[in-house]
């Protein structure tokens, strides 16, 4: 993985701060160009990796890329699966069983519905199969090297105890897509224990990271305890923790964690991207140069 | 630990079951639903014991602790079964289909001595609480004007085949969404005494209405204004938001940004003028998250409350049942 991913956050007006900034944003964002453009931007930067949700409108961001191979020679896609408003809102108007039918392709569950076919395991298995399949449909031909489970699943099943289904994930990923599984969570020592004991080893694992200590279950002391002594592959999202600090103290924090293999932001102006990359770069830079002396 | 059982797995129902499934003081003892593939699911994967039939999860599992997640009108019932074998209940919202169905209730659990709690959650999100401590601090003068306000993408089409689409049933913008609302308002000013004037309006929906608007006056006579929609796809999710007009300042508020502006005099940490603060700043870290720290910080409350660590005041039945009594006036008071 590289150093620095670009997030999509900022595309789909999430925002962790202010719903006037999400409205600005959906404004900013409403045309696929303005998308494109702003990862142009990403790009004349040095980030090739966007990290994006499975949303209906990356669908159109994919096409774009797909039709310009020349100029996308070694972008890589991180898809974050699935897009969850889209199946809550489903789930509120339709029922968990009615958005299953909606969602999963084909007539399986319509299938199992009528037929009285057996629950057996493997039939759930097959389910989330299929709608991880569905949510790759977009992607073909682009290289997606991570394939990430959204913390919202993650945590439910963990909270669950679902440990299996977060494993087949894993597994599955990896046999159909030949791409890592990567694990998007709120609590992320929770799950590297829940990981390692279901016979993950080094499991990519993107958690807020952040020196305020915001969204870390478990408190900011355990966080940087499982990065100084456990083995696994982190990336660090909200290290801005929706801008409750500046920038750079929040960059500089984050840079000298040891085990951080990568940063995850998402900026709309040339100017914050810049201004991102290169603070990420100088205090990447001068933990090197520390660590040489 | 605190044995706890739950008796309905839908969409609130499994991000419950997930706090409690994760939170140290809980065993999960029995989870019940009506659905057999979810029983089956949860039964195969998880390690809770799974039941179709309620009654039977009471008798086998013995739990000290209920959570009710099943569409409304199955709440009063429930809950009083549950009282009355003096199992503590945690009830999703709204309480009750009406007042007077609740207010029984209210009074069994007092009687048994029971902790109860309904699944408000706004009180537990850290804007919310502040605005809740600023109003305490008197510092905005006499109050004169609220507005509440609820957006949201709920129904967007004409279709939809569930029990929120059924008014008998507890259905609708105004029990199932308006309600938080209303209870954040009861919450922070004070319960809402008599409504002037109401609209309830269906845009995508046949049963039920998609809007609620209405001029609420408080018990101590403060008015305002509730405008709350969920059939608006111009919000990613539910945004809801108060403002509050004083005579010597105003705040407005949503679940992430508090802005407040002061006249004259300013609590400690705040100044003369406008003053931002942000959820970040204001949100308690909980030890296992889902979807939002307000849902685990309350099931948190109720399980502490059992335990006898807390007093049983925040979202009791009492307080929900105000805001069941405000869903009536509401429905009475329609032009």
């Amino acid at each position: 993985m590289e150093r620095i991913l670009f997030g999509d956050n900022q595309f789909f007006a999430v925002n962790h701060i202010s719903d006037e900034k999400s409205r600005a944003q959906s404004i900013r964002f409403k045309d696929d160009s303005a998308i494109l453009q702003t990862l142009d931007i990403s790009r004349d930067n040095g980030v090739q990796t966007f990290m994006c949700t499975t949303h209906d409108r990356i669908a159109n961001i994919c096409d774009a890329i797909r039709a310009n191979p020349e100029k996308y020679k070694g972008y890589k896609i991180f898809p974050c699966m699935p897009y969850a408003h889209k199946y809550a809102n489903a789930v509120t108007e339709l029922g968990i069983a009615g958005t299953l039918k909606q969602y999963v392709p084909g007539n399986f569950i319509g299938s199992m519905f009528k037929g009285g076919v057996a629950f057996l395991s493997k039939d759930y298995l097959s389910i989330m199969e299929l709608l991880i399949d569905a949510e790759m449909k977009m992607f073909k031909g682009i290289d997606t090297p991570v394939i990430f489970l959204q913390n919202v699943i993650t945590d439910l099943l963990l909270g669950l105890g679902m440990k299996d289904i977060l494993i087949a994930f894993h597994t599955y990923v990896a046999k159909k897509y030949q791409a890592e599984a990567g694990f998007i969570t709120m609590n992320m020592p929770m799950l590297l224990d829940v990981l390692e004991n279901g016979g993950v080893k080094n499991p990519i694992i993107c958690s807020s990271i952040n020196k305020v200590g915001f969204r870390m279950s478990g408190g900011k002391e355990l966080y940087e305890k499982t990065l100084r002594t456990r083995q696994f592959r982190a990336i660090a999202m909200q290290v801005l923790a929706g801008g409750a600090i500046s920038p750079k103290e929040a960059l500089e924090y984050v840079c000298n964690l040891p085990n951080v293999e990568s940063i995850l932001f998402g900026a709309s102006s040339r100017a914050n991207i810049q201004e991102t990359v290169r603070l990420i770069n100088q205090f990447d830079q001068s933990r090197a140069d520390m660590i040489l002396n | 630990m605190v044995r706890t059982g739950i008796i309905g797995v839908g969409k609130m129902g499994i991000s419950h079951l997930a706090i409690l499934g994760a939170h140290p003081d809980v065993s999960v003892v029995g989870v019940c639903d009506s659905s057999k593939m979810v029983t089956d699911a949860i039964g195969k994967y998880s390690p809770f014991p799974c039941y179709a039939d309620y009654k039977k999860m009471l008798d086998e599992a013995k739990p000290d602790a209920v959570v009710v997640s099943v569409p409304t009108k199955y709440h009063a019932p429930m809950v009083r079964e549950l009282l009355e074998k003096n199992i503590h209940v945690f009830s999703e919202k709204p309480f009750c289909l009406t007042p007077e169905e609740g207010s029984p209730l209210v009074d069994l659990a007092r009687k048994n001595k029971l902790v109860n709690q309904v699944g408000y959650h706004n009180k537990f999100v850290g804007t919310f609480r502040e605005v809740k401590r600023i109003l305490e601090s008197n510092l905005l003068g006499e109050i004169y004007h609220f507005t509440g306000e609820a957006y949201g993408p709920v129904v967007v089409k004409p279709k939809q085949d569930t029990w929120r689409s059924s008014a008998g049933e507890g259905g609708g913008c105004l029990m199932d969404y308006a309600s938080h609302v209303i209870d954040l308002i009861n919450y922070l000013l004070a319960p809402v005494s008599s409504v002037k004037a109401s609209l309830l309006k269906s845009i995508h929906s046949k049963e039920v209405e998609d809007a609620v608007y209405a001029l609420l006056e408080l018990s101590n006579k403060v008015s305002g204004v509730l405008s709350v929609n969920w059939s608006d796809e111009t919000h990613r999710k539910m945004s809801t938001s108060v403002t509050i007009m004083g005579k010597k300042g105003k705040i407005i508020s949503d679940a992430n940004e508090l802005k407040v502006f002061f006249k004259d005099e300013a609590p400690a940490e705040y100044s003369k003028g406008w003053n931002v603060k942000y959820v970040t700043d204001l949100t308690d870290p909980v030890h296992f998250y889902l979807r939002g720290e307000e849902y685990s910080a309350q099931m948190d409350h109720f399980i502490a409350a059992v335990q006898g660590k807390i007093p049983n005041h925040l979202n009791n039945f009492e307080s929900a049942w105000h805001t069941d009594q405000a869903i009536k006036l509401i429905k009475n008071a329609q032009h």
